[in-house]
């Protein structure tokens, strides 16, 4: 074989972007300290989140207000599959009979969240990925502000905008850590499948890609449900690490959030997904720090309040000055020796 | 009649914030996710900082013929600056960055609001004697949606005439249809987008005016809400067409307004959730927007 396949040649972008992952999760082990460990799963879960944002809008080049969306489904799903029933009848009584008497481990939660969403993806996507640009993106934010009124007023089965407690708390931080691998590896597996190919293909040429016989509202479709579950996946895991659902903790803040984080780290590529995380992530925690104060010496220095989402905005606008494209632009890291083409071109 | 004059009011303001979101996207082909903290901001600007529950009043004791230029100077100044300090260096930056950079901008605006006034709304007495109900073909209107409508129809034909009847007006309009050409027959570029920014600086400002006299409160949130259906409005209209801008906004209070009188008791709460899925049904059959703004079609 003169030319390796194209999942050799790109194997190793996931592969360091789990190795990351692995070690930061040992870190937080080692380090034995409780909040540094529930920081490192709210890492985690916003790997998975812009992961899956990722596997839509790095491949079609559309934005997509409307992810946030998917992650509620997948969180009140894992909230109705994994709540005790008791707790259920008292706070969702408008539930069906049998999933009421339902209660399933976490991770299968998860599984059924993730194709709940999916599901959610197919419908709203059979009709929205006949747009693009901008059109699309508006139509996406008009899908997220349909299921945010829905979750926020359907008394019975969602608790209004009061939020639903009782959800089991995983506090170990392994399955966060194993999900999120796998988010990335799903993305990877997608970006060099034909679907993904394709997609990027009637992104950058559009003309030349319908020319060449690709259906671009199919293979965004495939895309879009492959990131809906993802988000679902995301939701589940989410509602797991706190404990409590509210529509609003799905909506336009966490929207913005993912989307800085993505943008911030490079629209086109899959480790500018991780790394934007990383890198956010790592300055608003350094910010908190700052907040409650350091030591040094005798004296304390803390900076006041609000300071640190006003630096955190400053320093997004300074990047992007910087690097309009994004930390990693459209490029992908790999292993030093071995440079040919990447999945994200 | 009470809802033919809510819809219109109501619609004025989506309008007016349409027109504003267009105008920037028109020359720059920026989605300004800072219009909303722009009209909190220029809310804000009547007050001291304080964290009381009450305001402190500082230039909005002013006589009102003082007052809205002084409002509407501030929206447009912080409309330019925002522009000179961080849009100016995005001019090759793709749309994505340029939309993620005007929201981080938003973020530091809102923030700096919060820590300057805290996040409890306020109550504020604008303008209390436009709260006075009149009576107009038997119905009982607040005087302030009669004034809403009249100056929005008043703001409309100025900038109609603006945009129509002068040199910078014409340059806009060039640089909004055509903005390398433009460009190349000696139109100044940052200067017609300057002014792009100042003008929707000021329509944001006026936003927050009739809200404020509206409500009552000054609040950070209040912005956000407006600038959402302002900037669905806008794409409804069809990007960069300040008249579907406006056409769509006033359609859109209307939506709003009517399933809110029209739907069934048990589905009212779900209002908006119909009022969106109308959005996704219009963009479905003209993704291009109600009127399709010249030049904005895709070339091969």
């Amino acid at each position: 074989m003169a030319i390796p396949s194209v999942a050799r040649r790109t194997i190793s972008t996931p592969i360091i972007l789990a190795l990351i992952l692995v070690a930061l999760a040992l870190l937080a082990v080692a380090s034995g300290s409780r909040p540094f460990n529930q920081t490192i799963i709210d890492v985690f879960l916003r790997v998975i989140l812009v992961v899956g944002l990722y596997i839509f809008i790095g491949n079609s080049g559309v934005i997509s207000f409307g992810h946030a969306g998917f992650t509620c489904l997948g969180g009140y799903a894992a909230a109705w599959l994994t709540m005790p029933p008791m707790m259920k009848e008292t706070l969702l009584p408008g539930l069906p009979a049998w999933l009421m008497a339902l209660q399933l481990p976490f991770w299968a939660g998860a599984i059924f969240a993730a194709l709940w969403a999916a599901i959610w993806a197919a419908l709203f996507g059979k009709i929205l990925m006949r747009l693009s640009g901008i059109a699309a993106s508006i139509a996406t934010f008009a899908m997220l502000a349909m299921i945010n009124t829905i979750y926020s007023n359907w008394e019975s089965v969602t608790a209004a905008t009061s939020s639903v407690v009782g959800i089991p708390i995983i506090r170990t931080i392994w399955p966060y850590m194993i999900a999120a691998i796998l988010a990335v590896f799903i993305a990877w597996a997608h970006a060099i499948s034909r679907a993904g190919l394709a997609l990027r293909a009637a992104r950058d040429e559009p003309t030349a890609a319908a020319a060449s016989g690709i259906d671009a509202p199919r293979e965004r479709l495939i895309a879009f449900v492959i990131s809906g579950a993802v988000m679902g996946m995301g939701g589940a895991l989410f509602a797991h690490s706190i404990g409590v659902v509210t529509p609003d903790t799905f909506y336009l803040t966490l929207t913005f959030t993912t989307l800085s984080m993505l943008v911030v780290g490079g629209m086109g590529s899959l480790s500018g997904a991780v790394l934007g995380v990383v890198i956010l992530s790592s300055l608003i925690q350094g910010l908190r720090w700052l907040e409650a104060g350091i030591t040094v010496g005798t004296t304390t220095f803390a900076i006041p309040n609000g300071l640190q989402e006003i630096t955190l905005g400053v320093v997004m606008i300074l990047i992007l000055v910087r690097r309009p494209s994004g930390i990693m632009a459209n490029s992908e890291l790999s292993w030093p020796r071995a440079r040919p083409e990447k999945p994200g071109e | 009649m009470q809802t033919i004059f809510d819809a219109l009011s109501l619609g004025s303001l989506y309008a007016l914030g349409a027109l504003g979101i267009a105008l920037i996207f028109g020359v720059m082909r920026l989605v300004n996710f800072a219009h909303g903290d722009v009209i909190s901001f220029s809310i804000f600007a009547l007050m001291w900082p304080s964290t009381d529950a009450m305001a402190v009043v500082f230039a909005g004791d002013l006589p009102w013929f003082l007052l809205i230029p002084f409002v509407l100077a501030v929206g447009a100044g912080l409309s330019v600056l925002s522009e000179i300090v961080v849009f100016r260096r995005f001019r090759r930056a793709n749309p994505a960055t340029m939309m993620i950079a005007s929201f981080a901008l938003g973020f530091v605006i809102r923030y700096f609001l919060l820590m300057l006034f805290s996040s409890r709304p306020k109550s504020i007495s604008l303008l209390p004697a436009l709260s006075q109900p009149v009576e107009i073909f038997g119905a009982r209107i607040p005087l302030l949606q009669v004034i809403t409508i009249c100056a929005t129809i008043a703001m409309l034909f100025a900038l109609t005439a603006f945009l129509k009847r002068t040199r910078f007006g014409l340059e806009m309009r060039a640089a909004a249809e055509n903005f390398t050409m433009a460009r190349m027959l000696g139109v100044r570029a940052n200067r017609v987008i300057m002014g792009a920014f100042a003008l929707s600086g000021a329509l944001a400002a006026a936003i927050g005016l009739i809200l404020a006299a509206q409500t009552g409160t000054a609040d950070i949130q209040m912005g956000a809400a407006v600038m959402l259906m302002a900037f669905i409005a806008t794409v409804i209209g069809g990007l960069g067409s300040l008249p579907g801008a406006v056409l769509a906004g006033f359609l859109l209070g209307a939506a709003s307004v009517v399933m809110q009188t029209v739907l069934p008791i048990d589905a009212r709460p779900f209002r908006d959730a119909f009022v969106y899925g109308a959005v996704i049904l219009v963009l479905i059959f003209r993704p291009q927007g109600l009127i399709a703004a010249r030049g904005t079609k895709e070339r091969v």
